[in-house]
């Protein structure tokens, strides 16, 4: 009896690593890049707004998209999150140096 | 509360009002625009830098900071790179346009000797307008298609109007115009913001780091830095106009440049000159 629970907890566990491992590498859907670009694309636009786009995110976007159409959803969805995080780091710049700008200035 | 006790709360209260006046009035001067103390202190700034530099000489860039550039550059000033551009500038601001009416017609002085006083503040329109501006404004009211603000054609009408200026110190005017003072601190917080992936402000080349090497150039210190403008850079291969640089610098830092002529870049200009004013033009100016 002992030994049946115990098999039974071996085979439980081992089953929930196999399908946590299955759903770790599972591969990228055009939706999952599709959403990412979108995002992407909305925080590059809100450093648009503040006038202070950077050139890696456009670059970082472009790639992303190429990935996308060679049909690497992974690398896609890996980049859009990358261009998403540039785009997110451009607008804290741009919203921090409102005053920041004071400090470099020579009086 | 007794008579005394209100009064003392009383004087307390008027006390902590005057305080709170005063400190209010303090931080309005300190955020107040002072466009003469700012260009007095922005050439302290590199005249106490670089002690052995004279003021005028500033405007010759990476030359006024290095020995060896400067002799090298005084050789290739005998024959100067741009003098094709110049040539042709000269060319082309004596053509008529196709309405018989030319360049000089739109500018003062017949546009001989006046690029010290550009950027100008438009009151009527209440904007900043820069030489290139106004060069292609001339064009578009004598019917002719406006040119690249980045390209030989501007680079060589500035060439030469900046030539015939040479030698006469910039002389920006700030107008009562609160709006031309506004555009004035814009163009400051501009110069002065950090942008791009690198996280640079022009201040940090042309301000904190000036002579020094950033790879295999020299930076230019920011005090007359517009006088020798425009320039054959041998990097570009060619003429570069004002606007072909502040959209290079802003890429190179990894920010996505303005459009050239933005609002933007004509403040940053109208401030850059100002603080050089009375440094004579040098234009046009050869750099590596």
């Amino acid at each position: 009896m002992r030994n049946t629970m115990l098999k039974s907890a071996l085979a439980l566990a081992a089953s929930v690593l196999i399908a946590g491992a299955a759903s770790a590498l599972a591969a990228s859907t055009e939706a999952d890049f599709k959403s990412a670009y979108a995002a992407a694309e909305a925080a590059n636009q809100e450093a648009a707004s503040l006038r202070n786009q950077w050139t890696t995110t456009a670059a970082t976007l472009a790639d992303a998209k190429k990935a996308a159409e060679t049909g690497d959803f992974d690398a896609a969805v890996a980049l859009s999150k990358e261009a998403e995080a540039l785009a997110r780091a451009s607008t804290y710049q741009a919203t921090s140096e409102k005053e920041a700008w004071k400090a470099l200035e020579i009086r | 509360m007794n008579v005394r006790s209100a009064t003392q709360l009383a004087s307390a209260a008027l006390a902590l009002a005057a305080l709170s006046f005063g400190a209010m009035r303090f931080a309005a001067a300190a955020d107040t625009p002072d466009p003469v103390a700012d260009a007095r202190a922005f050439q302290k700034f590199f005249t106490d830098k670089f002690p052995k530099v004279k003021l005028d000489d500033f405007v010759n860039g990476p030359y006024s900071m290095n020995e060896d550039m400067r002799r090298q550059w005084e050789e290739k000033e005998q024959f100067p790179p741009y003098d094709f551009s110049l040539d042709l500038g000269k060319e082309m601001f004596s053509k008529p346009f196709r309405n018989g009416k030319s360049y000089a017609d739109c500018f003062p002085n017949q546009g001989i000797g006046i690029r010290q006083n550009y950027p100008t503040f438009d009151e009527k329109e209440g904007k900043v307008v820069t030489l290139e501006l106004a060069l292609n404004r001339c064009r578009e009211a004598n019917g002719e298609a406006p040119f690249s603000y980045v390209k030989d054609e501007m680079a060589a009408l500035t060439a030469y109007m900046a030539f015939t200026s040479r030698g006469k110190p910039f002389d920006i005017k700030i107008s009562g115009d609160p709006r031309a003072l506004e555009a004035y601190q814009n163009g400051k917080r501009y110069f002065y913001t950090r942008r791009g992936q690198l996280n640079f402000s022009c201040a940090t080349c042309h301000v904190q780091n000036p002579g020094e090497r950033i790879r295999a150039e020299v930076l230019a210190p920011a005090l007359g830095i517009l006088n020798a403008m425009p320039i054959y850079r041998s990097e570009w291969g060619g003429m570069g106009t004002t606007s072909r640089r502040f959209t290079t610098c802003n890429s190179q830092i990894r920010g996505v440049p303005l459009e050239p002529q933005s609002e933007e870049y004509r403040d940053l200009e109208y401030y850059l000159s100002y603080v050089s004013n009375g440094l004579p033009i040098s234009g046009p100016g050869a750099r590596p």
